[in-house]
């Protein structure tokens, strides 16, 4: 336990020690979400409410959904098929502790740094400039706080088979790229899922993407109520738990596989 | 002319590398069009709960959509330095670049470029002839080169705002992730620039001119004749802000002092 509370430590000093990137970053968040804001008022054009979300709760979801993915997102997909490819990962490997979890940390000690300066005082500017709806209730904010746990949960599992994708592909940007526009499409990012036409939405309730960024930004904005906001969260669970087999036999192939293709 | 050998000669071994890696190739163009559907998914269920987006119908912003994406494929095919500062600074990358006889953006364009975003391009002209046949679009002889200048500026206006960026490197060499949040800036540059308040207008024209390479170009063919001044500055303000950001690149190359290594 002690050593990897030391990577998320380690990590997050690195990240403090680039921290100027994220004063840059929280304007560019802003911007971002003041432009969906202005569309989306464009598109309620006066409407009260589209699918149930108000345009209070259309612009809170929004923010909330780049807020949040400040903390989920994270490139060790990258990192892992850098060090495949640069050969560092033999290395990596005889270490004395597991090489996936040591990435799993490093990019929660990398969330953290992210969650306390980048979406906290970014938020605080949002809500100063646009029509955020914060909840006062507490349940909220803690369900809320569960439910980015898992989307980290998920969001990395599937980083994890895209980067170990690499030990068989070589060479996979292509696939990162795939996979990162399938997240945005279907996690929720962009547009919740609840907009999208019936048949899309029930193929979508069978993947693991709408725990990423649908579940805990409709928690936030209290679109999910009562029994709702549960079934979500368990939903988010079993998929946290589902997706450790994948990871656990590719990576399992991936040893056997390795060609270490210089250093 | 020796320039244009350098070219063909990268080009060449570009296609030998690419094809060492032949199901990445694949995945990467499939991922393309994806992230090319993605957009217009969005497009697509946003009309399926409004009918007008301040005035545009669906198939115009289809077809603007479409327009955008053509400069926007050649962008990414030959200015793909998104991550210029990882790669060359950091890494120090830069010093190899810097022995050479050419001039160190254009290496750095050849190294770095990606022929098969070509295809962008491609799946553009499909959108716009498919939108374009839905209005009803009535195609001049002068057509086809309005749109290739048009085009031009758009892919300047990119090159531009995202080699200025990449210089940043030159000064402080940390890692930014500056550059991946510009690409969504960029999008929004494919949206009627009216529905904005005028701060994020006046940016999107004259600060971050992504306006030029959507909405902008794209209400010329649209015959939205109260677009048109701001249409036909498209190569203008390509060609201003890519001059900038060459000015940049060459204030910034005698900045730079190896990093790494």
């Amino acid at each position: 336990m002690g050593k990897y509370i030391e990577m998320i430590r380690i990590r997050f000093l690195m990240m403090l020690a680039y921290r100027t990137n994220y004063y840059s970053g929280i304007l560019i968040y802003s911007i971002n979400i003041g432009a969906y804001y202005f569309l989306w008022s464009a598109i309620y054009g006066g409407k009260e409410n589209i699918q149930g979300l108000s345009i209070t709760q259309m612009t809170t979801y929004i923010a909330v959904a780049w807020m949040a993915r400040a903390f989920y997102f994270n490139n060790i997909d990258r990192e892992i098929a850098m060090e495949i490819k640069e050969g560092k990962v033999a290395i990596e490997m005889v270490r004395p502790y597991p090489y996936l979890n040591m990435k799993m940390m490093q990019g929660l000690g990398e969330g953290i740094f992210r969650l306390l300066f980048f979406s906290v005082p970014g938020m605080v500017i949002v809500a100063l400039v646009f029509p955020v709806e914060l909840s006062a209730n507490a349940g909220t904010w803690i369900y809320f706080f569960i439910s980015i746990g898992f989307s980290f949960i998920i969001n990395t599992q599937i980083n994890l088979l895209a980067g170990i994708a690499t030990f068989f592909l070589f060479n996979n940007d292509g696939l990162i790229r795939a996979k990162r526009v399938v997240i945005d499409l279907f996690s929720g990012l962009i547009l919740p899922l609840s907009f999208y036409p019936m048949w899309a939405q029930n193929i979508m309730s069978y993947l693991p993407f709408q725990g990423i960024s649908y579940i805990p930004s409709m928690i936030f904005t209290e679109g999910f109520k009562g029994s709702q906001v549960f079934e979500a969260l368990i939903n988010q669970a079993v998929w946290s738990a589902i997706l450790v087999i994948p990871v656990y036999v590719l990576w399992i192939l991936a040893k056997r596989q390795l060609v270490v293709q210089g250093g | 002319m020796e320039y244009l050998s350098i070219f063909f000669q990268y080009a060449g071994q570009y296609l030998k590398t690419r094809l060492t890696y032949r199901a990445d190739m694949v995945v990467e163009i499939f991922s393309d069009f994806l992230f090319q559907a993605v957009n217009l998914v969005f497009i697509l269920v946003v009309f399926g709960h409004t009918t007008l987006l301040a005035g545009w119908s669906k198939d115009e912003m289809i077809f603007i959509y479409g327009f955008f994406l053509v400069p926007f494929a050649i962008f990414s095919s030959f200015f793909n330095i998104w991550d210029f500062t990882d790669r060359y600074i950091v890494k120090g990358e830069m010093d190899r670049i810097l022995t050479r006889p050419v001039h160190s953006l254009f290496q750095i364009v050849l190294e770095r470029m990606e022929l098969e975003s070509l295809f962008g391009a491609v799946t553009g002209l499909i959108v716009m002839f498919y939108a374009g046949g839905k209005l009803g679009l009535e195609i001049s002889w002068y057509d086809p080169f309005i749109f290739l200048l048009l085009v031009l500026g758009g892919a300047l206006v990119y090159a531009g705002i995202f080699i200025s960026l990449a210089t940043i490197g030159f000064w402080s060499d940390s890692r930014t992730d500056i550059m991946p949040m510009m690409y969504n800036i960029g999008n929004y540059g494919r949206y009627p620039v009216d529905i904005y308040n005028k701060i994020i207008k006046y940016v999107l024209t004259w600060i971050l001119p992504f306006a030029f390479v959507g909405v902008y170009p794209a209400s010329y063919f649209l015959e939205r004749e109260e677009w048109y001044t701001y249409a036909f500055l498209t190569p203008v303000v390509g060609l201003v802000f890519f001059m900038i950001a060459v000015t940049l690149w060459n204030v910034g190359v005698t900045k730079y002092r190896g990093a790494g290594n």
